[in-house]
């Protein structure tokens, strides 16, 4: 579904994606882990379609479609959704208005009916009930004053109502507690399906024990060095990174 | 980033189709000859068949007037405006006097609709609008017709054009008129003392809470021609009245001048809530014509436990210079300025509040948001005062200011002077920017660059729209993301 070839993406004239390459199947969970500072947030941006980076060669296409030709709402009506890796507050927009709003926006760039009020409140209540996020919290400003930990609830609970078909989780890990580690990989696993690829972008192994990868992608230097299967990431856990990683670089 | 960099381009390529309300209305009218002198001050007075105080009042303010220069502190530019070249005086020819609906010209009931003030009571009352308001339209320099007079009469309640006060209440006028801004005040408010025409006076008696919310709705049409409206509300004691105003005007190459005073008085237990949704024309891309929109607003708490509240949304008018400000002169007096002011293309904006606090254990809040947008200017100007005697008083001031783009300005200016020691002051001012951050971020989610910038927007003005009434609230929204239209990329 998720096809990514030959991407160079550079930001001013540094080039931070170095002829990146890879390919997600429907219904597959891919894990990418990779040194600190190796552009694993720069590829889920240009992914979703944040501007400031200029893309020199390479395609990405989902379900057949070239992404890069679409703006970043289309893309997201094209069901690319991106878990930030630091989410952002916005002041004064309370999450229900956000999420209607989103949900909504989705619809009418689909060309689909707009969500009914009682359903939307019905699907709210439901998932976040799973997610254990109270009705308080979702009465107040988008992640304004928002832990960590729930910074990264509320970006799985927009991903499990807005059922993306390419879902990209940039270390939705970090920040969490035991418990709610368990909670959001249960959240994800309840996504996944047949038709459904993700993304997961992480530095521990222990996300990986609650959410099954089927592949894993060892990223360095702007590209994919090393694919396996889940046991590459227990490899790297045990060696690090070192044997990825030139010494110029480094 | 590039999202806010085409802000530019976007900006440049913005004119007036934005502006809905841009049309005229093609109606006789009757003018006053071209400049001002003594003989128009009379003919303005003659035309309303003053009473001699009134007259005599006017001359005053006009030979006041003649001595004194147009400010220039306020961060404001514009050409010198030439006074002998303006109308003071127009009236549609059909309405000689305030009547009944059924005799106002069609033609002005016409342009009401396309504005979307109703003023046929029956189509009211038929559910058309869900809450009752009661409306009193000024179009130019007359008002036009005012709705509901009769139930409102039957609570006791006046509600009427100024020009009808003066003849039906006389004492009410000739007692508060210029009791709030002096006639000396400063010098749009000497002219408009020296020329004005209508406007709208409201008496609530004693301990009577106005069973409907009263509004005022004017409207600029004839061309060359000053407004020049006075509104006067008086809130008896232990009486409560909401109070909204609204403005347009068509689009017009010249700029237009509008000067009004509102003077409110409340006296002690009474309250006041005033909410304005000021939308005059703006002008065009270039920056020619709109309205230059120079009000002098001021609310007087003359009575203990009095409560003042102003709320305004400016989105219009190509240069606007108003300090909607409270006296609170009562022991435990209450003032509030809750403020949106939306600046985009060329709009220059100089506004903010005075808090005078007077008496003992007086209370004030201001709440201002700016958003500029455009290569506009957006400036807060504030005071908050106390008197030696105010002991006990607090102020709490809040100005957030949001900018749009590379080409606007936002400045906050606030001025404290405290004669007492025993007050409680704050203060808290930011400026943002929308952010690329939470742009992209409710894009990502499916929000187009245009409706994420009206959401964040929305989100930062979110406590002032929650202080107007519910009905103007949604209109004031859609007035700001109109207003922005062209701003995002
Ligand atoms: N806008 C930018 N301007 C300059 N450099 C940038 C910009 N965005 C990313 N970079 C640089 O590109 C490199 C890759 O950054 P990126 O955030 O993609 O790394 P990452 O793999 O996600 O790292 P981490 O594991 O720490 O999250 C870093 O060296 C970063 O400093
Ligand atoms: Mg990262």
């Amino acid at each position: 579904m998720l096809e990514v070839n030959d991407l160079h993406v550079s930001v001013g004239d540094r080039e931070i994606l170095k002829g990146f390459t890879l390919k997600v199947a429907a219904g597959e969970v891919a894990a990418i882990m990779g040194p600190n500072g190796t552009g694993k947030s720069t590829l889920s941006y240009v992914i979703a379609g944040r501007e400031g980076y200029t893309i020199t060669r390479g395609e990405i296409l989902l379900n057949g479609v070239n992404l890069l030709d679409l703006a970043p709402h289309m893309r997201a009506a094209n069901g690319v959704f991106l878990a930030f890796q630091y989410p952002v507050e916005i002041p004064g927009v309370a999450c229900m208005q956000f999420l209607k709003a989103a949900m909504n926006a989705q619809r009418r760039s689909r060309g689909d009916e707009e969500i009914n009020t009682p359903e939307f409140m019905k699907r709210v209540r439901e998932e976040s009930e799973k997610l254990k996020i109270s009705q308080e919290m979702l009465r107040r400003p988008l992640n304004s004053g928002f832990s960590g930990g729930e910074k990264k609830r509320m970006e799985i609970l927009q991903m499990a109502l807005l059922q993306p078909k390419l879902s990209i989780l940039d270390e939705t890990d970090s920040g969490l507690d035991i418990d709610a580690l368990k909670t959001v990989s249960e959240g994800v696993n309840s996504l996944r399906n047949p038709a459904r690829g993700f993304l997961i972008i992480t530095h521990y192994q222990r996300l990986l024990d609650y959410i099954k990868p089927d592949t894993v992608h060892v990223m360095a230097q702007g590209r994919i060095q090393k694919s396996g299967g889940a046991e590459l990431a227990l490899e790297l856990e045990k060696h690090g990174y070192q044997n990825y990683v030139s010494n110029e670089a480094a | 980033m590039a999202a806010l960099q085409e802000t530019v381009t976007h900006v440049a390529s913005l004119d007036a189709k934005a502006y809905k309300y841009g049309f005229t209305t093609n109606i006789e009218s009757e003018k006053a000859p071209k400049g001002l002198n003594e003989d128009i001050v009379r003919f303005i007075s003659a035309k309303k068949n003053e009473p001699d105080w009134l007259t005599q009042w006017r001359l005053a303010a006009y030979q006041r007037w003649l001595t004194m220069s147009e400010p220039n502190w306020a961060r404001v530019h514009y050409p010198k405006i030439d006074y002998q070249d303006l109308y003071y005086y127009s009236a549609p020819k059909s309405t000689p006097g305030p009547k009944t609906i059924d005799d106002v010209d069609p033609e002005l009931l016409r342009t009401y609709e396309k504005l979307g003030i109703p003023l046929r009571e029956q189509e009211i009352l038929a559910g058309v609008q869900t809450r009752k308001v009661a409306v009193d339209a000024v179009f130019d320099s007359v008002s036009v017709a005012t709705t509901f007079k009769e139930e409102l009469a039957k609570a006791g309640v006046i509600f009427c054009p100024i020009s009808e006060a003066v003849h039906t209440h006389p004492e009410l006028v000739q007692k508060y008129l210029g009791s709030v801004v002096p006639v000396t005040d400063n010098y749009f408010a000497t002219l408009n003392s020296a020329v004005f025409s209508d406007g709208s006076f409201v008496y609530i008696p004693k301990g009577v809470r106005c069973p409907m919310e009263l509004s005022t709705y004017f409207r600029i049409n004839e061309q060359n021609t000053g407004q020049f409206e006075r509104t006067l509300i008086i809130a008896d004691c232990d009486s409560y009245v909401s109070y909204l105003e609204g403005c347009t005007a068509p689009k017009r190459d010249e700029n237009q001048l509008h000067a009004a005073v509102v003077e409110l008085v409340a006296l002690d237990n009474a309250q006041i809530k005033y909410s304005t949704v000021q939308n005059w024309y703006p002008g065009d891309s270039d920056g020619r014509g709109g309205i230059y929109n120079f009000v002098t607003k001021r609310g007087d708490c003359r009575g203990d436990n009095s409560h003042i509240s102003w709320t305004q949304v400016e989105t219009g008018s190509a240069i606007t210079w108003k300090y909607p400000s409270c006296i609170l002169r009562g022991n435990n007096s209450q003032g509030e300025f809750y403020s949106i002011a939306v600046s985009n293309g060329h709009q220059q904006v100089d506004s903010g509040t005075k808090m005078i606090h007077l008496g003992k254990n007086t209370k004030s809040r201001i709440v201002s948001k700016g958003i500029s947008a455009g290569k506009s200017q957006n400036t807060y100007r504030g005071l908050v005062s106390a008197h030696r005697k105010a002991v006990g008083s607090r102020n709490f001031t809040q100005c957030d200011s949001l900018l749009i783009g590379q080409s606007c300005s936002a400045h906050t200016i606030p001025y404290i002077e405290a004669k007492n020691n025993h007050l409680q002051f704050e203060h808290e001012a930011t400026t943002s920017k929308i952010s690329d951050e939470q742009l992209f971020y409710a894009m990502q989610r499916g929000l187009s660059a245009e409706d994420a910038t009206a959401l964040i927007v929305n989100g930062f003005v979110r406590e002032v729209l929650q202080q107007l009434p519910m009905e103007f609230a949604v209109e004031a929204q859609k007035l700001i993301s109109i207003s922005l239209e062209g701003s995002v990329g």
